[in-house]
């Protein structure tokens, strides 16, 4: 029961940070129909970004608040990472809107390998390891042999997504901007009769989703304390799982997908074995696009002639 | 020029284009300050410290602003007059003009040339370079670049003919090469058993990854193949017992010339023929075992595509529901595709475990799934030379890269041009996709026609539905 408890505990933290990357590809995917494949190497930079600023503000600039230091260094990444997914989407993605639909996705690879290859040239092969923060416990229920605690850093974790969902939640549901963007999402063409500038929808969507992205990397880094160039693929795939078994497309579906990942990968490490945990996590993507290819959430897809 | 353009029209350019300019130098600084602004290093004391660059932001930054600086200003003004006179001259071409004349001249006979090219090329490299200098070349040009057009003819099967985007293709490449070495390991079996064996084996998992997915469409095929690809590499990295883990497996049985191998005893090939020994005998014996099994790819998708199953596969990938409407039993169509599509696969992968004598689960990353499909899709999906040409300069650019020392000169002893090997590939990669979308040979040649062969232009197909 303790152990479940605490494995419960962490499943959920690690299933917040892939929800909030597996909103991203369901954004994306939901309003141009593509599988952004760079998304996760984007996560990645946030990553680094996000270490950078940290190191530039407490180091270089002597703010010895960790708080007030984390609040800075979200925005940031958010603000950086959300202007580099703008500007990758002008570039690679853009262009072919409207040509033969492998195109984007073979662009999106060549985004992924240049993303990861580029930090690894700039930032070196080696993991980054940074200071760990919030190392505080609170334990729940204590027994001889194990104590079932939650972490102050878990807390930060699903405070912020927390609020970040909420915040989120208001800008789809409640916004003109929301309103436009799911007006996108189901027909482009009729969307830009009625006077929705489909463009600039789409670059606010590249913007937002990885504004999320920033933030699960922010949070990633913040739990593990250590960040690799090469850090981008494996999260980002299993986001990709979480968003598709959500149901792709869903918003509601990518955050239950993300945590219902993170827990299925917890518990498979715990009581199962921790070498098989990312075939447990491609299993499940592979039975659910078997057994129920529209995901927990999503609409079926209806094949007109 | 003489045909200059009025000078007020030249002064909004300069602004323009100064404009512009500025914008991508903004724009560069801020994606750049993170990551290239400061690097993070670990000091004495094994803490993780920051280190200004300020130098190489603010040079890359320059060269980003000058060169959108000098594209607005010079490329897109010639650009456009270029466009301008192609429109106004595009009705006047003849129809058997020169250029076209050229065109049909170097269709006929690029294959024919390319063929005599690659047969003559070990005995070639080794009048120019002698016996130390050649190895180098026919082995990782030559072999390397050989095996990736075998592999991508391979998955040209599945994604240009029957229009299945497969993202795990490696997977079948890793079966091949695992067959061999096991079971050459293990049971002492010669290469030119287990070669159709590994192939025979990679197709059985062809059809069993292919079964559950047959209902899939598109994207979500792309990234169920790729789940399936990562299992069956996660396998091969936890099952320590049977593949080794990360360790892999080492000293794999090398090929042999039909019984007589190759080393410096009495029995060797060199000692057999009163040749000297040297080591190339087996580099020249590979590249041409690879090129027999390239082209024989080759000549069996050229067969099979005008077979009834090959005609089934190209309708699959124009339009599955016609192709359902006119009683075409999609389920064998598409996983014969797998089928023969992994055989080949499997076949590069037992050559690759031969070749190098040494496999690791390092070698059939998602990495390289990603290059065989972007060979596939840069060539040209469904052409069987762009996928050469496409796997030639991608896999050679790359090989390239490595021999560049001239860069080394121009940036110091320090360069090491490996290193920016693939982030290259990358940015070509998104390149080449913005400027063909369809590949380099977009236009088809239906394999099924009335009356004559009429070349289709790509942008009138659409591909990628199955």
């Amino acid at each position: 029961m303790d152990v479940f408890l605490q494995q419960l505990i962490n499943g959920l933290t690690l299933g917040s940070i892939y929800g909030l990357i597996a909103l991203g590809y369901t954004m994306v995917f939901g309003i141009i129909g593509m599988v952004n494949f760079a998304h996760g190497d984007v996560f990645m930079v946030a990553s680094f970004i996000a270490m950078v600023t940290f190191l530039l503000l407490t180091t270089w600039l002597g703010i010895s608040s960790v708080v007030l230091a984390l609040f800075i260094v979200l925005i940031v990444a958010m603000v950086l990472t959300g202007f580099l997914n703008w500007t990758i989407e002008r570039i690679a993605y853009r262009p072919l809107r409207g040509s033969f639909r492998l195109a984007p996705l073979i662009s999106a690879i060549g985004m992924s390998i240049f993303l990861a290859n580029f930090v690894q040239v700039a930032q070196g092969p080696r993991n980054k390891a940074m200071p760990a923060l919030f190392n505080e416990v609170i334990v729940l229920r204590s027994s001889e042999t194990f104590d079932v605690a939650v972490s102050y850093k878990q807390i930060v974790i699903w405070l912020v997504t927390a609020l970040l969902l909420l915040g989120f939640w208001f800008l789809v549901t409640r916004t003109k901007l929301g309103r436009a963007q799911r007006a996108c999402e189901q027909d482009p063409k009729m969307a830009a009769l009625v006077g929705v500038d489909v463009d600039r929808t789409i670059s606010i969507t590249f913007v937002i989703a990885a504004a999320l992205a920033a933030v699960a990397g922010t949070l990633y880094l913040v739990y593990y304390g250590v960040v690799s160039f090469n850090d981008g693929f494996q999260p980002g795939v299993k986001a990709f799982t979480a968003a598709v078994l959500g149901g792709i497309g869903s918003l509601p579906g990518a955050v239950i997908g993300g945590l219902l990942i993170g827990l299925i990968e917890t518990f498979w490490s715990a009581y199962f074995s921790l070498d098989y945990k990312d075939v447990a996590a491609f299993s499940i993507l592979a039975v659910t696009m078997i057994f129920l290819p529209q995901g927990l959430l999503g609409r079926p897809d209806v094949e007109k002639v | 020029m003489s045909e200059a353009l009025p000078d007020r029209d030249a002064r909004p350019d300069l602004i323009r284009a100064l404009r512009e300019g500025a914008l991508a130098a903004l724009i560069a600084f801020a994606l750049f300050l993170p990551l290239i602004g400061f690097s993070t290093v670990q000091n004495m004391r094994n803490e993780i410290v920051l280190e200004a660059r300020w130098q190489l932001l603010f040079t890359l930054v320059a060269v980003i602003a000058g060169i959108r600086f000098l594209s607005t200003l010079l490329l897109a003004p010639w650009a456009e007059r270029r466009a301008a006179a192609a429109a106004l001259t595009k009705r006047e071409v003849p129809p058997n003009g020169v250029a076209q004349v050229w065109r049909a001249m170097a269709a006929r006979w690029f294959a024919p040339l390319a063929l005599g090219f690659v047969i003559v090329y070990p005995p070639l490299v080794l009048g120019l370079n002698g016996f130390q200098g050649a190895a180098k070349w026919i082995d990782n040009f030559g072999i390397q670049i050989l095996i990736y057009v075998m592999l991508g003819w391979g998955l040209n099967i599945v994604v240009g003919l029957a229009g299945l985007l497969d993202l795990g293709y490696v997977a079948f490449y890793a079966v091949g090469a695992y067959s061999y070495a096991l079971l050459a390991q293990n049971f002492g079996l010669s290469f030119w058993l287990l070669l159709p064996v590994s192939g025979i084996l990679a197709a059985f998992w062809g059809i069993m990854l292919g079964f559950p997915v047959l209902r899939l469409r598109g994207d979500y095929l792309a990234i169920v193949t790729l789940a399936f690809g990562e299992i069956i590499r996660l396998v091969l990295i936890n099952w320590v017992p049977v593949t080794g883990g990360y360790a892999g497996i080492s000293s794999i049985p090398r090929p042999t010339f039909f019984g007589i191998p190759f080393n410096a005893s009495d029995e060797g090939f060199a000692a057999t023929f009163g040749l000297p020994f040297t080591p190339i005998y087996r580099t020249i014996f590979l590249y041409y075992v690879i090129l027999a099994l390239a082209l024989l790819t080759a000549a069996v998708t050229v067969r099979l595509r005008r077979m009834p199953i090959g005609r089934a596969w190209e309708a699959l990938r124009e339009d599955e529901i016609a192709c359902r409407s006119l009683g075409i039993n999609t389920t064998t169509t598409k996983l014969t595709a797998f089928a023969i599509g992994a055989a080949f696969g499997g076949f590069a992968g037992a050559f690759f475990a031969a070749r190098q004598g040494f496999i690791s689960p390092e070698s059939f990353t998602f990495m390289e799934s990603a290059v065989i499909v972007a060979m596939v899709v840069l060539g040209g999906m469904g052409s069987q030379i762009g996928v050469a040409i496409a796997a030639v300069l991608m896999i050679g650019g790359t090989e390239i890269m490595r021999e560049l020392d001239v860069l080394k000169a121009v940036f110091g002893p320090d360069f090491d041009p490996t290193q920016y090997r693939m982030l290259i590939f990358g940015a070509a990669m998104v390149a080449i996709t913005v400027w063909r979308p369809r590949g380099l040979i977009s236009t088809r040649q239906p394999s099924a026609f009335l009356a004559e062969r009429k070349a289709i232009s790509g942008t009138l197909v659409r591909e990628g539905h199955g």
